[in-house]
């Protein structure tokens, strides 16, 4: 008996709107939230920060974004990393050219760039869908990757190709230590996925899905097709953006265009594919297991004592072996897990 | 304009090497409705087990060849029977991801077998110009692409017959067409799968061998299989002549391009220009050069 929500009744239409109608739930989200913001922060060590949390949240922040395109939308998309990409250059370059400018605001506009980008390539899933999109999403991907390195104007004609983020300073103060840093990044995942959670709960999120489960009849009883997808491909790649500035600001501090190369684009479509696709909560999941998995094989075969070249390799077949597991096994990923948990734990010790 | 046709040569020559691995796509999606990303894996397995059983043992090339083939044989049972018979009925979407993550797997496994270091290949054909045109005609094109050139062609040739005039092909497009249906008629799907990946794992062979002399066996092979996609998307998933045709104006445009655009913008385009170029292609056709028409239904 995990907890009942017996008892509360919803008598207003504000109440029954709630995102977390159920009291236990919005306690249990308050404490999450105190731990990451409070405790977090007192007890961590600086490893643990700059190692584990940060990417975490980076990562979750960038496959929540492609949950809303291939989760909710449906367009399933290869190039999430060529959208962070343009998102920490673009916030790079803003940064560079406006003296002055607030790093929010170069953030948000660096997001924006990247949404525009997101359109742009998003175009040609009007026409095409399925596998032949998948496949010329890879264009956006070995594009934008080879116009940031190619065009030095993008890199300010650093010869190496190399960008230093600059110090991040928010209101005089300046976000130097891990655990700053760590905050920041916590503070807009934390709004992001607020953001997000709610616009799923609209008539866009409805849309979307509407859009994923049947184009032709989406559009037959109303929805326009063009508006929803390219919105769809806006506001993830809006997400993925972020995500992206996040990595070479909070994350990596020095980057090139090569660090969002295809191998990020998949690690982040694992990371929906194992935490859930079309579910938030599974962003996060995926995130999670995907930063801590090599982490992990990687003391497991300190242990053994094997060298890193099989540690490696390894950690390339349990990946795959991975994703094909959960896709056997569970194809709705961690969340359904958790759902499916959550359920028994309900009814637990009665059989219903 | 000797240059010009030397440039285009190269490219048509390139583009039928490209056309090779795009086979394997087809192949598989044409049976079991599966794209299956790990055929780039499957190039890089191939060649590197080949090789790397010639420097192990010490065995002869001609040897190793059918011995990897059987290697292949033992990959497909094993991929069909782990890998698909559990995800039958699935949604193609979940089969693509599963065969992402058998990618993974496979490349994994090749170098934990054989090693990350980069192997040399010699098939003992010499990748020395053809004298003949060099005299006549002043152009310069390599003896190894014409060889390859010729493989590919009969590879083709005999797989189109298998598809058309054979009892087993008929069964692969009967499966293609309709699994259940198949399946009421008594088409053993499961032996089917096994087939075709086998063949699948046949042309990867080919291509891994082709591509390593070339090359180098190295890991970069499986960057080549991307090459492929956009060859793929240009043809159509569905059509072998389709592959070929598209491997032939991918590889042709982009030699082409690198050579006369790359210049005004810096270079190195080679690696997204034939995207480019098949996704403005796909604004027109959205199936493909060759695809089967995409009917749709409420």
């Amino acid at each position: 008996m995990f907890y009942r929500e017996a008892g509360q009744f919803r008598t207003t239409y504000q109440a029954d709107n709630q995102v977390l109608p159920i009291r236990q739930d919005r306690v249990g989200m308050m404490i999450i939230l105190a731990v990451a913001f409070v405790a977090i922060p007192l007890f961590a060590s600086p490893y643990t920060f700059s190692a584990i949390l940060i990417p975490f949240l980076i990562f979750a922040l960038a496959a929540l974004g492609l949950n809303i395109l291939t989760g909710y939308a449906g367009q399933v998309s290869l190039g999430s990393a060529a959208f962070m990409a343009v998102g920490a250059f673009a916030t790079y370059n803003f940064m560079l050219r406006i003296p002055g400018i607030p790093i929010l605001l170069a953030f948000v506009l660096g997001g924006l760039c990247a949404a525009m980008v997101g359109i742009a390539f998003g175009l040609p899933s009007l026409r095409i869908r399925g596998f032949y999109l998948a496949a010329s999403t890879l264009a956006t991907q070995f594009f934008v990757v080879w116009a940031l390195t190619k065009i030095g104007w993008f890199t300010n004609y650093s010869s190496s190709g190399v960008i230093t983020a600059q110090k991040v300073t928010i209101l005089g103060y300046d976000f130097t230590s891990p655990a700053s840093k760590y905050l920041l990044t916590l503070g807009i995942v934390c709004v992001m996925a607020m953001l997000a959670k709610n616009m799923i709960r609209s008539n866009v999120g409805r849309s979307w899905m509407a859009v994923r489960d049947m184009d032709v009849a989406a559009e037959v009883i109303g929805f326009r097709l063009m508006r929803t997808k390219l919105l769809a491909f806006a506001v993830s790649s809006f997400y993925c953006g972020v995500a992206g500035a996040l990595y070479a600001y909070a994350y990596l501090g020095t980057v090139e265009p090569e660090a969002y190369n295809l191998d990020l684009s998949f690690r982040i479509l694992f990371m929906i594919i194992i935490g859930g696709v079309g579910s938030i909560l599974g962003s996060f999941l995926g995130a999670a297991f995907i930063v801590l998995l090599p982490i992990g094989l990687n003391m497991f075969a300190h242990t053994l004592g094997l060298p890193t070249s099989v540690a490696s390799n390894l950690e390339l077949m349990v990946f795959g072996a991975l994703i094909i597991f959960f896709l056997i096994v569970e194809p709705h990923g961690l969340a359904r897990l958790w759902q499916i948990g959550k359920e028994k734990l309900r009814l637990w010790p009665f059989p219903h | 304009m000797n240059f010009f046709f030397e440039v285009l040569i190269g490219g048509l020559l390139s583009g039928i090497m490209y056309a090779l691995v795009a086979l394997g796509f087809v192949l598989i999606y044409k049976a079991s409705g599966v794209f299956n990303f790990a055929q780039g894996a499957m190039v890089f397995f191939a060649a590197l087990t080949c090789v790397s059983i010639t420097t192990e043992f010490g065995l002869s090339l001609w040897l190793a060849i059918p011995i990897t083939m059987a290697v292949m044989v033992v990959l497909a049972l094993a991929i069909e029977k782990v890998v698909l018979r559990p995800l039958v009925n699935q949604s193609e979407i979940t089969l693509f991801m599963a065969t992402i993550g058998l990618t993974f797997f496979i490349e994994g496994l090749a170098q934990l077998m054989w090693g990350s270091q980069v192997k040399r290949l010699d098939l003992g054909i010499p990748d020395v110009p053809m004298q003949s045109l060099l005299d006549q005609f002043n152009i310069v094109i390599s003896q190894f692409d014409l060889v390859a050139a010729g493989i590919c062609a009969v590879l083709v040739t005999a797989l189109a017959f298998i598809f058309s005039k054979t009892k087993i092909g008929r069964a692969l497009r009967a499966v293609a067409d309709d699994h259940q249906a198949a399946l009421a008629v008594g088409i053993p799907l499961q032996h089917i799968w096994a087939i075709v990946w086998a063949a699948a794992g046949f042309v990867a062979l080919v291509a891994g061998l082709l591509w390593g002399a070339r090359n180098g066996v190295q890991f970069a092979l499986t960057f080549v299989a991307l090459k492929a996609l956009p060859v793929l998307i240009l043809g159509g998933f569905t059509s072998i002549p389709g592959a070929i045709v598209g491997g032939l104006i991918i590889g042709a445009s982009e030699k082409l391009a690198e050579v006369y655009i790359g210049p005004m913008v810096g270079g190195g385009i080679e690696g997204w220009f034939p995207y480019v170029l098949a996704l403005l292609f796909l604004l027109i056709r959205p199936e493909g050069l060759f695809g089967e028409r995409i009917i749709r239904r409420i």
